[in-house]
């Protein structure tokens, strides 16, 4: 859907979901090209990540941030939810569990 | 000073009781805590001997640079903290010019606005937590307002509320925030007592922050994973409880992890919600993990980490461990360090005072008016609209019964806080269509139902004390519903349209559609109340100097100038003419010399009796004429009364009074009551007797003035007359009615006309 396609009338008449409250991937990928542009690369970062989470539903993005509290995860876990990203083309993401694994071993934050 | 009498007198132990330390004692400021400075326990603020020195090391490996030393760590030695800000959080091509250059260099180009901003920003991003720590401390306090000012990444300084109240009543919410968007805050901002409430007040500070004025953003912070929930089903539209710390282990404490956080982080985005983290010097000491380092350093390790995190913008600077800050020396320079270091990682400054600092009104006030005089993207990271028992996350520096001082301030300093003066007649319409909204939402929903005299108890409501308990289950249960519902936004704007409140279910389908085009999660973006976006990308900061950046349209600046409180001279006289004519003044003859040596004449000032009826303590001139007459009276003296209309000094009034008199004392008085005694040989300037302080004067004392000009006249010794003095600011309270009747005096002047004998009738 587009912006424009938000309308009163089309929530009165129940046109309107929850999923419908994801952004669009390509809003975030050219919100990172703003914010790169505006010399902030973390914050390009952070959209490029959204942008793969904007493909997931909300329980599996609840669950991905619950994964990765301290002690929650195992490395084996830590490892799956990786690939699994991976798989889905979340590559950013997948990434950052990998780092976040590394480090939670070194540091005993896992489960 | 040490005890060594130095050969004065010896102690008295009754001595030590001194009047003066009483007082001093009883004092608000001697409420607060002050703590002996101590490494150990992280109770230092700039500097602490265990901070560690900068330093950076790169490595060019087979995967590209990486960060291989911190601050005196090397990789294996990481935190998750370091590890983070080695990972994401520094610009590696930068990083060896801008650790190299000397600290005090660094330091200058934060304020010499000759060095573009861009070049600053640049630089920063290169520089380690311990480096930038080092920087900024090098700052005076005035330098870090200057640097701030050209710093913070938007140009039009924004301002934050706290909208809570104790029964979590989704109407007096609603209501708040209408009365708090109408003031001007641009994000509003509600909590809980009860953890359990939060969907309802979410919805009701949804529709409330829409009614009146469009576009503010709202948010109901509560625990992280519960808040995101909330958010992804459109129910708030930005966050910023998303906390961080200093060091690993409050991280740890605090149940998440940089990496976890980074996620977080990127699901807000994900959804279109604005985001930014809290963080605030203070509350590593009050975990008891502070690792001896100085607040400033692990505030700027938190502040790395943000903007290694992704986050537009930190919310620190008097957060909640600001006692602990305030309680160190230094303390209040350091939290104003915090918002600079926010700035100059271009991050969005959401500027803290949100926590009570001090029992001190001069103290709590200290500390804000830094802020608002250099200007952060948002002042306050929530102002207290309500009151302060009130305030669900902790009493604010300022709360609602500080908003009248707020505005004055603002004016006073012409500076924008980004608030305005709202008429009562406003405030009462928009907190009735809020209530009634939220009101008829709840019924439409199921939700629960609020009766009318619910509606009318809140909108003239100050807080949750005016307003009867209620049905305790009412609310608990219209949260349930809600999430047993899981009604999203998009329920609440049919809802609204179905229930005839089309304009908040247009506000808030705006707000939603333009969430989707993403502009607000850039640096420091708000919208303005047509819905477009303010940011440092579409509003960025400018200053390069006098004369240049944010500056007061003609309009913002009228806005600010209103305050309630401030009358015109007519406003200010009006009360004048209720007494127009208790008494006449008829002309006689010019006037002549007298020859009755018990004569006194009394000298009336231009406008007394003609334009000036009622003196500054209230009394009218007729009354203060009878007093002084009838003081001379007892002591055998005859009143004579002269108009002097060619001056409106009241020595030169006294003066030629005392030189028409036949005893040669005179009294001279103008309409706003100032008086005093003369005497004909004396200079103009050097009376015998002043009543300078008119607002203070009584009958009383007019007649022992009048009895004192007759004991002069007689060559008696005249009796003191004690006013007891005052703690009231006579200047503040009286200068603009005073400035406003001395005009009527200088209309009613006229030069180079002689003094007229006059009699009074009543």
């Amino acid at each position: 859907m587009k912006p424009e396609d938000f309308t009163v009338d089309a929530a009165v008449d129940g046109n309107l979901s929850l999923a419908d409250l994801r952004m669009d991937p390509a809003t975030l990928a050219h919100q990172a090209v703003v914010a790169e542009e505006g010399g902030n690369p973390q914050l390009a970062e952070n959209f490029l990540r959204a942008a793969e989470l904007a493909l997931v539903d909300d329980e599996d993005v609840m669950g991905l941030y619950e994964a990765l509290r301290p002690h929650r995860s195992t490395a084996e876990e830590l490892e799956a939810l990786r690939v699994s990203l991976e798989t889905r083309g979340a590559a950013r993401c997948a990434e950052l569990v990998r780092q976040a694994a590394a480090a939670y071993a070194r540091r005993g934050l896992l489960r | 000073m040490d005890d060594d009498s130095g050969g004065l007198a010896e102690d008295r132990t009754a001595d030590l009781d001194q009047g003066r330390m009483r007082i001093l004692d009883a004092k608000p400021v001697n409420l607060d805590g002050f703590s002996v400075t101590n490494p150990d326990l992280g109770l230092v603020a700039m500097h602490s001997p265990f901070d560690p020195e900068p330093s950076l090391r790169i490595s060019d490996g087979p995967e590209g640079r990486r960060v291989v030393e911190l601050d005196g760590k090397g990789a294996d030695q990481f935190d998750v903290i370091d590890e983070f800000i080695a990972l994401y959080g520094l610009d590696l091509d930068v990083a060896e010019e801008a650790m190299a250059m000397d600290d005090q260099a660094l330091a200058r180009m934060t304020v010499d606005f000759n060095v573009p901003r861009s070049e600053v920003v640049r630089l920063v991003a290169g520089l380690t937590p311990a480096k930038l720590a080092r920087v900024v401390a090098l700052l005076s306090p005035v330098e870090m307002q200057m640097a701030m000012t050209r710093m913070r990444a938007r140009r039009t300084p924004s301002n934050q509320a706290h909208v809570t109240n104790q029964l979590d009543d989704p109407l007096l919410i609603a209501a708040d925030a209408a009365s708090a968007v109408a003031y001007g805050f641009r994000e509003v901002e509600t909590t809980v007592p009860v953890l359990g409430d939060a969907p309802s007040n979410a919805v009701a500070l949804l529709i409330g922050s829409q009614v009146g004025v469009p576009g503010a953003m709202a948010q109901c912070s509560i625990e992280e994973a519960l808040e995101l929930r909330l958010g992804l089903r459109g129910l708030t539209s930005y966050a910023e409880t998303i906390s961080l710390y200093g060091t690993e282990q409050v991280f740890v404490d605090g149940d998440d992890t940089p990496f976890s956080k980074a996620i977080l982080t990127s699901a807000y985005a994900s959804r279109g919600l604005k985001m930014r983290v809290t963080s605030g010097g203070g509350a590593e000491v009050l975990m008891g993990a502070a690792e001896k380092c100085s607040i400033l350093y692990l505030e700027s390790r938190c502040v790395s980490l943000a903007r290694a995190l992704g986050s537009q913008g930190v919310q620190n600077g008097g957060i909640d461990g600001v006692g602990v800050v305030a309680s160190v020396p230094d303390g209040m320079k350091e939290l104003l360090a915090e918002n600079l270091m926010v700035m100059l990682r271009d991050l969005e400054s959401c500027a803290g005072n949100d926590n009570l600092i001090s029992e001190s009104d001069v103290r709590r006030s200290a500390h804000t008016l830094p802020v608002l005089l250099a200007g952060a993207d948002f002042i306050f990271s929530g102002f207290g609209s309500i009151p302060r028992y009130d305030n669900a996350f902790a009493l604010s520096n300022f709360n609602s019964d500080d908003m009248d001082d707020f505005l004055v301030l603002q004016r006073d300093w012409g500076v924008d806080g980004g608030l305005r003066t709202v008429p009562v007649e406003h405030l009462a319409r928009v907190r009735r269509r809020a209530a009634t909204a939220v009101q008829a939402v709840y019924r439409d929903l199921g939700l629960a139902d609020f009766d009318d005299e619910r509606v009318d108890a809140v909108v003239v409501a100050n807080g949750s004390r005016d307003l009867d308990p209620g049905d305790p289950k009412a609310v608990a249960e219209a949260a349930t519903a809600i999430e047993a519902k899981q009604l999203t936004v998009f329920d609440v704007i049919a809802s609204l349209k179905r229930t005839g409140y089309d304009a908040e279910a247009d506000a808030i389908m705006a707000l939603t559609r333009e969430r989707l085009r993403g502009d607000q999660l850039q640096t420091s973006a708000i919208f303005d109340d047509e819905f477009r976006v303010l940011s440092k990308i579409t509003d960025p900061n400018d200053y390069r100097g006098p004369g240049t950046g944010y500056a007061l349209t003609a309009e913002r600046r009228a806005e600010i100038d209103a305050i309630r409180q401030a009358r015109t001279a007519e406003e200010l006289t009006a009360d004048q003419a209720e007494h127009h004519g208790h008494v006449g003044f008829d002309d006689v003859e010019i006037a002549r010399q007298g020859s009755d040596p018990r004569e006194v004449c009394i000298g009336l000032s231009p406008a007394l009796g003609r334009s000036v009826w009622l003196s500054l303590c209230g009394l009218t001139v007729g009354e203060v004429l009878r007093q002084i007459s009838a003081g001379l009276e007892e002591e055998g003296c005859v009143p004579r009364l002269v108009r002097v209309r060619s001056t409106i000094d009241v020595g030169m009034i006294g003066l030629t009074a005392a030189r028409l008199s036949g005893s040669g004392i005179g009294i001279g008085l103008q309409g706003k009551g100032t008086a005093l005694i003369h005497r004909r040989n004396l200079a103009p300037l050097a009376n015998l007797e002043l009543f300078s302080v008119a607002p203070l004067l009584t009958d009383r004392m007019y007649r022992e003035l009048g009895k004192n000009a007759a004991r002069h006249a007689k060559g008696m010794a005249p009796i003191p007359i004690f006013t007891g003095g005052t703690d009231e600011s006579i200047s503040a309270r009286y200068h603009a009615r005073a400035v406003a009747l001395v005009a009527l005096e200088r209309e009613a002047s006229e030069p180079g006309q002689p003094p007229m004998t006059v009699r009074m009738s009543r």
